[in-house]
């Protein structure tokens, strides 16, 4: 932190807060594949989603530094709450959101309560089990689930009662960016806040927070709990937009990758999980396209790269590379 | 009943041997670097293809593949080291996590190229095939071979690691790294050393694994999971400790699928989760 | 003669390619499979058999190119196929979708053909209610019940009455499990024990000494194959049981090529139900193989059948239609089709637009050395019994 900001805490914190040109560049940017890209709806929606993922996990990795392998388990939960609740009858999509959030939030509730005290690798395996655990739970309730076949007879309402979801993706984008958005300006006011501040000084040292009178044990549930709603949001989302939820979004893979797609953008920057979210689901769907068997191999190359030239993720060079352009250490 | 018992505990003890080699490397370089080496089982799985190709393509004998697996493994990670890994000793967990993966990526992309996405086979020389039959019972003749192989391997650990100048060397640089080093230790080249060691080691699991699991362009990632399991419960740089957790999942692991079927891998986890939480550190770890 | 007339063809498209309107004149074929991943193996089998079958039968058909567009789900990832289902029919304009290695993927995008009306060969999925999510779709390979309740039944016909079933804990698992239960209930046989193993098992030791506690007659074990026949081969090895003495009963996965050669001389006397091998012994398959291993450099499997027939279909509707590449005509065509399949007589039932074979009991054998599926005994024109059943 900048000495500046330690003399002026609160005109720091409010200068965060301002828009920068940039971003409000960014958000408008993406409206353009509305326009410019209209085949790529699809593949814009379920980018959106897994951006808006990987912003859940920033909150709790980047900002209070809970590293967790099972992230997934909100994600995957909200899935296929949202898609029971429209299998069942209820097809509306907001209020499915909601209960799906809800449903998310409360396991995060539960879990956060018995993985506070944790920390280090014990903590990364504990959510990794817990993750594992739920995924083994669901395929053995296939019953409920559907099991390997996946939820069928997911069946959506016409979003505010005209939007149908269509084959070109355009209710489905522009229902999954405005999640995104929403979501991301309730990240960003809670990122800007005292209580931001106060994560921030937890994933420093958590030991030392209680002596300034910060409680890290109910912090730490908050942002979990808030992370979890957001996680199963974005899994409502995606089980809303494409009709289907299947175990996948409960795996391990879905944790690590989103975890990749965090650490490729840079964490504990708001932006990093929508940039990384981006950067690999793009580069896979080219790799994919031009060599399915291989895109791996191009996927790995370009981590180790980022790693090497970049680190703390691309916007972490970024912002290097900006800081040396202006003369600042 | 005891019969049975006894069978299931056999086998979950050779299985448990197999993760121990496969993971004791990490859980020492872990503890001593911090070094976050998620790529660690793609050093197991070019063990196990070093064997596959040498047995099937080359008609070596099996057993004379082994010492191969494991220097080509060795070999391997001191290249990645000098090349890659050095470079981000002092860099955050989470790009080192970034690297390894990118890492365990592109091996997994080679070895689908090299040897296509198929199981391997691995032809075995016929008196590891089939059960010998000791007071009555009969014994998994590869599980007998499996168990003894890993039960000299660690006992060939702890003496050195007790007896020798590098072990002393490895216990001060997991004990307390700057202390060690404001002795003089070269900390870094202890490191590289027991690195190569730990992968190699890794490499040799892969080619025993061959036999009780199979191997096939996945391997890396599957099997990144139960390391980080037997390390986390064990404890990090600790042999004995990742001896203990890895015999206690291999047993609970089998003795699961014997008892309850249907819980299947759930007691895994299960365990994991219960004794984490219990201990944090780990059976043998220290904070 | 076959070739003479795809020269033709070849060289007609090729002059009609040259005039104006030349968009019309190909029919696109987006072709989904998983090509990255653990199914990479099938879907490479599976590609295979589609670039065979264009090879020995040109790629033009009722005067229309046939251009394929391939796609990659990466493994079971129903929202990544149907998103690339979407974007095949908006983005590419492709005139069908075919391949479909996994079931939730080919359930997802059977969504797409039924909601965007294009035909659909569904090559490989097996589980039996995939059909019915669009009315333009085909399968060409089998369905779990039409093996397992065959099986169930051929097996109390041929003397077992008591069985011990062993499947892998997920859907076609239990499909697997119910169908056999089933068809040897049905017949009059009993079944003394039904376990469910973890998907992922590596390890089959502690399953196979539980089934041999028992001491059954019979033990009917389901994969969906991989590592896993290979590892119960060695734990059956391991555990002393002779498939010779106890009868092993399987899907055609169990003893796959693949398999037996990991399993070695313990697979043999393993009885299986499958609907296509390598060595079955007819003028189609020698032909077929030959084929396929000249310019692949190894055996087909049921995955190269599943979409060599696939194309079959897809040029045999584009004949009968006349080059339309319209969802109602050219279901309509395939409806009823019959050929000579390299695996045997093949038939799409009218009503489920589902695959009607012969179903083939084989016996693991050593023949010139090598462990081979030897076809004795088998039951034809099975159609799939699940959807047969709900009928009623």
């Amino acid at each position: 932190m900048t000495s500046s900001a330690l003399a002026e805490p609160q005109r720091h914190l409010e200068a965060q807060v301002r828009w920068r040109p940039l971003e409000i560049a960014f958000w408008l940017a993406t409206l353009a594949p509305f326009v410019l890209a209209p085949g790529y709806l699809v593949l814009a929606s379920q980018i959106a989603v897994t951006a808006l993922f990987a912003l859940s996990l920033d909150l709790i990795l980047g900002y209070a530094g809970i590293v967790s392998l099972g992230h997934a388990a909100y994600f995957g939960f909200g899935s296929y709450t949202a898609g029971l609740v429209a299998k069942w009858g209820w097809g509306e999509p907001l209020s499915g959101l909601a209960i799906a959030g809800a449903a998310a939030g409360l396991l995060g509730y539960l879990t956060s309560v018995m993985i506070a005290r944790f920390r280090h690798l014990a903590l990364i395996m504990i959510t990794l089990g817990l993750g594992l655990l739920l995924a083994e739970a669901a395929n053995s309730a296939s019953w409920l689930t559907g099991g390997a076949d996946g939820l069928q007879g997911v069946r959506m309402w016409k979003l505010f009662g005209t939007f149908q979801f269509d084959l070109y993706g355009t209710t489905a984008y522009g229902y999954s960016l405005a999640g995104l958005f929403l979501l991301f300006l309730v990240a960003r006011r809670l990122i800007n806040s005292p209580f931001g501040l106060a994560l921030r000084g937890i994933r420093e040292n958590a030991v030392r927070m209680p002596a300034i009178g910060a409680r890290s044990a109910a912090h730490i549930r908050k942002i979990y709990t808030i992370a979890a709603v957001m996680a199963g949001i974005a899994g409502a989302l995606l089980a809303q937009t494409t009709e289907t939820v299947s175990l996948e979004t409960l795996s391990f893979q879905r944790s690590a990758d989103v975890l990749v797609m965090l650490i490729l953008g840079g964490a504990g920057r708001l932006y990093g999980g929508i940039v990384g979210a981006i950067i690999y689901m793009v580069a896979r769907d080219q790799f994919s396209g031009i060599n399915p068997q291989y895109w791996y191999f191009w996927i790995g190359t370009l981590l180790v790269v980022v790693v090497i030239f970049l680190p703390n993720g691309v916007l972490g060079g970024v912002a290097r590379l900006v800081a040396l352009r202006r003369g600042r250490a | 009943m005891i019969a049975s018992a006894f069978g299931v505990v056999f086998d979950g003890f050779a299985y448990g041997m197999l993760l121990f080699l496969l993971s004791v490397g990490l859980s020492v370089t872990l503890g001593m670097m911090n070094f976050v080496n998620l790529a660690h089982c793609s050093f197991a799985m070019l063990g196990g293809y070093v064997t596959v190709t040498l047995t099937n393509a080359f008609g070596w004998p099996f057993l004379a593949t082994l010492p191969l697996a494991f220097v080509s493994a060795a070999l391997a990670s001191v290249v990645l080291e000098r090349v890659l890994y050095r470079r981000l000793y002092r860099a955050t967990d989470l790009d080192q996590c970034l690297l390894t993966i990118g890492i365990v990526f592109v091996s997994v992309a080679v070895a689908a190229y090299i040897y296509g996405t198929i199981q391997q086979p691995v032809r075995l020389p016929s008196y590891l095939r089939g059960s010998v039959s000791i007071m009555g019972r009969g014994f998994g003749a590869y599980r007998l071979f499996l168990i003894g192989m890993s039960l000299a391997v660690t006992i060939v650990l702890i003496v050195a690691l007790e007896y020798t100048r590098l072990g002393a060397q490895v216990r001060a640089a997991v004990d307390n790294q700057r202390m060690a080093r404001g002795l003089g230790i070269d900390v870094d080249r202890v490191f590289a050393v027991t690195f190569a060691l730990g992968s190699g080691l890794a490499g040799l699991g892969g080619a025993l694994a061959i036999e009780i699991v199979g191997l096939d362009h996945a391997f890396a990632f599957t099997y990144l999971v139960y390391v980080l399991i037997v390390v986390a419960v064990g404890g990090l740089g600790s042999i004995g400790g990742s001896f203990v957790a890895a015999s206690l999942l291999g047993v609970t692991d089998m003795a699961g699928k014997y008892y309850f079927p249907e819980l299947g891998a759930f007691l895994i986890y299960l365990v994991m989760v219960t004794l984490l939480m219990w201990r944090p550190v780990g059976l043998f770890g220290r904070r | 003669m076959r070739k003479i007339l795809a020269g033709f063809a070849g060289i007609a498209a090729a002059i009609v390619a040259v005039t104006p309107a030349v968009a019309q004149q190909t029919v696109k074929v987006g072709v989904i499979l998983a090509y990255s991943g653990q199914f990479a193996d099938p879907s490479a089998q599976m590609d295979n058999g589609i670039k065979l079958y264009m090879k020995q039968h040109g790629d033009t058909v009722a005067g229309r190119k046939i251009e394929l567009i391939r796609k990659d789900t990466g493994g079971i990832a129903p929202d990544i196929a149907k998103r690339l289902a979407q974007e095949l029919i908006v983005r590419d304009n492709v005139d069908m979708l075919a391949g479909f290695a996994l079931t939730p993927n080919a359930l997802a995008a059977g969504d797409v053909s039924a909601q965007a009306k294009k035909f659909m060969v569904n090559m490989n999925a097996a589980t039996a209610i995939i059909t019915t999510k669009s009315p333009y779709m085909v399968r060409t390979s089998f369905t779990v019940p039409q093996l397992n309740d065959t099986l169930g039944r051929w097996a109390y016909k041929s003397g077992t009455r008591k069985a011990y079933t062993m499947v892998s804990d997920f859907g076609p698992g239990h499909d697997g499990e119910a169908a056999f239960h089933k068809g040897f209930r049905d017949a009059g046989g009993e079944i003394i024990g039904a376990v469910r193993y973890p998907v992922a098992t590596q390890d089959f030791a502690a399953f196979i000494q539980r089934a041999k506690d028992i001491d059954p007659e019979a033990i009917f074990i389901w994969t969906p194959g991989g590592p896993q026949p290979a590892a119960i081969g060695k734990a059956l090895a391991e555990r002393g049981i002779d498939p010779r003495k106890t009868r092993i009963l399987g899907q055609g996965e169990l003893t796959s090529e693949d398999a037996l050669k990991s399993m070695g001389d313990a697979g043999l006397g393993i009885i299986t139900a499958f609907h296509y091998d390598y060595s079955h012994d007819s003028a189609a398959n020698k032909a077929f193989v030959k084929d396929y291993k000249e310019t692949f450099g190894r055996n087909p499997d049921m995955f190269s059948a599943g979409a060599y027939d696939g194309m079959h279909v897809i040029y045999e509707a584009l004949k009968k239609t006349g080059g339309t590449a319209d969802a109602e005509a050219l279901i309509a065509a395939a409806k009823g089709m019959r050929w000579e399949s390299p695996r045997g007589p093949m038939a799409i039932d009218p009503e489920t637009r589902d695959v009607i074979q012969t179903v083939y009991i084989r016996r693991v054998e050593k023949v010139g050395g090598e462990l081979v599926n030897v076809e004795f005994d088998k039951v034809e024109n099975v159609k799939d019994p699940f959807k047969a059943g709900m009928k009623n």
